[in-house]
């Protein structure tokens, strides 16, 4: 305790005039470094680090010979990655299936959010919001068991107590690749639309109460009041999610694509996206010059649409802004 | 008013119903993994099985051994992870926070930078295997979840708006050390954060399966996701760990695999379920603690 108080003494701001030296005032404010290292050696360690092996997207990558002994190829790592098809598929498969769930996933909440804002029971409100969060907490690996309970060709669900009781056969799911967009659309809202619900009931939860109260003197009726009132309040929070989410259209959710579809080789080719491409290209066929090219792609394109939309946020509501 | 009554009525049925779609493919899952396996084998899944039997569960307490690792390798990650997270996510969260800390500026846009561009996988891969040689150990999958900028940025946005400058002043003129204000007023002032951010980052841990896919090779160091995640991608994973348990096989003819299978996915999801009703209310707090800014 005594040394805690000594250095208590010691850190404490003098009060000098400030000093022009700039390695007096690091040391002035030593104890704040200090407390903000860690954080800072993570970062740089997780997250700078890895930002030097960009320059690997433009090598002829070698384990052996590692980052540094590799040779130079240029560009024509993005050239084999735009070569064929592929990309282009995957690349339209990320898209389309974002702007899918986007559409699909604000539509739901902002609704989902109208009906619980009406539940006046708090118990029964609560009770709504816990069920409707669960899917958010859970992992995709269990995720992806409880699809497989539904799907299992032998003994799920679907095959073995709706279609084969209506004297139908059974589907082989894991390797029909054209039921999949719906399942992963679907899996999707089951797994967020509850999730955004809260967050935009937030926002109408905080909407204040004179403006319903002096719009039922006027005689309003509920539909009015929702679409009047709370939906004009709710449109800033829309658009700004929206934006954000533009942002990232380019990165899918791995875990849906990779999990939930069991990582299958069938079901491809409507189902693989960038990050299922890059993970595996790197750890699954070995090719990491392809994977260092696409996940360079996609981190410039990633970045380029973040500050683009974040522009654009700053526009609509400067405080809304992410930077 | 009366037609309110109507409307209400047909908005809780419909948010029964919301309610029952989310946590029906838990249930389909808890059924299987008590069904009997005869019964199981012949009908297939189904959400009320033909007979019960708990022959799974059995399993699972009778000495499964890698399942009960598995379990505790989760369980230790979580705990070191969350609390180390916490302690210097807040630390850097107080420097940041502070009007008077010169670098505040450059050093915001250090983490900001982190959100914003990424080096990809295969560099990050390198980084922890050729750099750090932390493949394969406890230590990778405790690191990468241990900070990130998002809850850097929301806890420095609590500290800003929730705690008075002149609060930290009047401490520090009476005496207290940066490191004695940090422990002894903004910690004890913060807890509606710690335990939004705790919550994000105990799930983050607890639901992570992703770092073991490319880090773990040795089994012993499988998480409780990533040991699911074998045993619902390779059959023979799960026949071996099957094998292991020293239950008393004689009396059944097969072994019970696909209830196993799901009663893993139900010890999963119970610590999580357990967990967030309690934690719930400062989720939802953490939502509307504001904007991020860097």
């Amino acid at each position: 305790m005594e040394a805690v108080r000594q250095s208590a003494a010691k850190a404490r701001p003098t009060p000098r005039p400030r000093s022009q030296n700039p390695l007096r005032k690091l040391w002035k404010f030593r104890a704040l470094i200090i407390l903000a290292l860690p954080g800072l050696v993570l970062l740089l360690i997780n997250n700078y680090l890895p930002m030097f092996g960009v320059f690997l997207a433009f090598k002829d990558f070698n384990y052996a010979k590692g980052i540094i002994g590799s040779k130079w190829n240029g560009f024509d790592n993005f050239h084999f990655l735009f070569a064929t098809s592929d990309m282009w598929h995957v690349i339209a498969h990320t898209i389309v299936y974002n702007l899918a769930f986007l559409i699909i996933n604000t539509v739901l909440s902002v609704l989902l959010a109208l009906l619980l804002n009406e539940v006046k029971n708090r118990f029964l409100s609560k009770f709504y919001q816990s069920t409707m969060l669960l899917p958010h907490f859970i992992s995709m690996v269990v995720v992806a068991y409880l699809v497989y309970g539904f799907l299992n060709p032998e003994l799920g669900f679907i095959n073995k107590s709706i279609l084969e009781p209506a004297g139908k056969e059974g589907i082989s799911w894991y390797m029909s690749p054209q039921y999949w967009p719906y399942i992963l659309t679907l899996v999707n809202i089951w797994k967020s639309v509850g999730f955004g619900s809260v967050i935009y009931l937030a926002t109408i939860v905080g909407i204040d109460r004179e403006y319903y109260e002096a719009a039922m003197l006027d005689g309003a009726s509920k539909w009015k009041q929702m679409t009047k009132i709370t939906l004009p309040f709710l449109t800033p929070v829309i658009i700004i999610l929206t934006l954000l989410a533009i942002g990232r259209i380019f990165s899918a959710d791995f875990g849906l694509f990779y999990q939930v579809t069991m990582n299958a080789g069938m079901l491809k080719s409507t189902t693989d996206v960038i990050d299922t491409y890059v993970y595996n290209a790197l750890l699954v066929t070995g090719d990491t010059n392809l994977a260092s090219a696409a996940g360079l792609m996609q981190a410039v394109v990633g970045f380029i649409l973040i500050v683009s939309v974040n522009m654009i946020v700053k526009r609509v509501s400067s405080d809304k802004a992410l930077f | 008013m009366r037609g309110n009554n109507w409307t209400n009525v047909l908005i809780n049925i419909g948010l029964i119903l919301l309610s029952l779609v989310c946590i029906i493919p838990f249930w389909l899952v808890l059924m299987v993994s008590i069904s009997g396996q005869n019964a199981l084998a012949k009908y297939g899944y189904s959400f009320w099985p033909k007979e019960f039997d708990l022959v799974a569960y059995k399993f699972l307490i009778h000495d499964a051994e890698p399942i009960i690792r598995s379990f505790g390798v989760s369980i230790a990650v979580t705990v070191i992870g969350t609390v180390a997270s916490l302690a210097i996510t807040s630390a850097l969260a107080f420097s940041l926070s502070r009007q008077d800390f010169p670098y505040r500026g450059a050093l915001s846009l250090f983490v900001l930078v982190t959100m914003l561009f990424g080096g990809g996988l295969l560099p990050w891969y390198l980084v922890y295997t050729k750099l750090l040689h932390l493949q394969d150990t406890m230590m990778v999958l405790i690191i990468p979840g241990l900070i990130g900028g998002f809850n850097v940025f929301i806890m420095r946005t609590f500290f800003t708006t929730s705690i008075p400058p002149s609060l930290i002043d009047s401490a520090q003129i009476d005496g207290a050390s940066e490191y004695r204000t940090y422990f002894n007023i903004i910690l004890p002032l913060s807890l509606p954060v710690l335990a939004t951010i705790g919550l994000f980052v105990i799930v983050n841990y607890w639901n992570d399966w992703f770092t073991s896919l490319v880090f773990i090779k040795t089994d012993t160091l499988y998480n409780l996701q990533y040991f699911l995640y074998n045993t619902l991608m390779n059959a023979q994973y799960l026949q071996s760990v099957a094998d292991k348990a020293h239950i008393d096989v004689s009396t059944m003819q097969t072994q019970p695999l696909e209830e196993l299978r799901m009663a893993m996915a139900i010890i999963a999801v119970v610590p999580v379920a357990l967990v967030f009703p309690f934690l719930q209310k400062y989720f939802v707090k953490g939502l509307t603690i504001g904007a991020v800014k860097g």
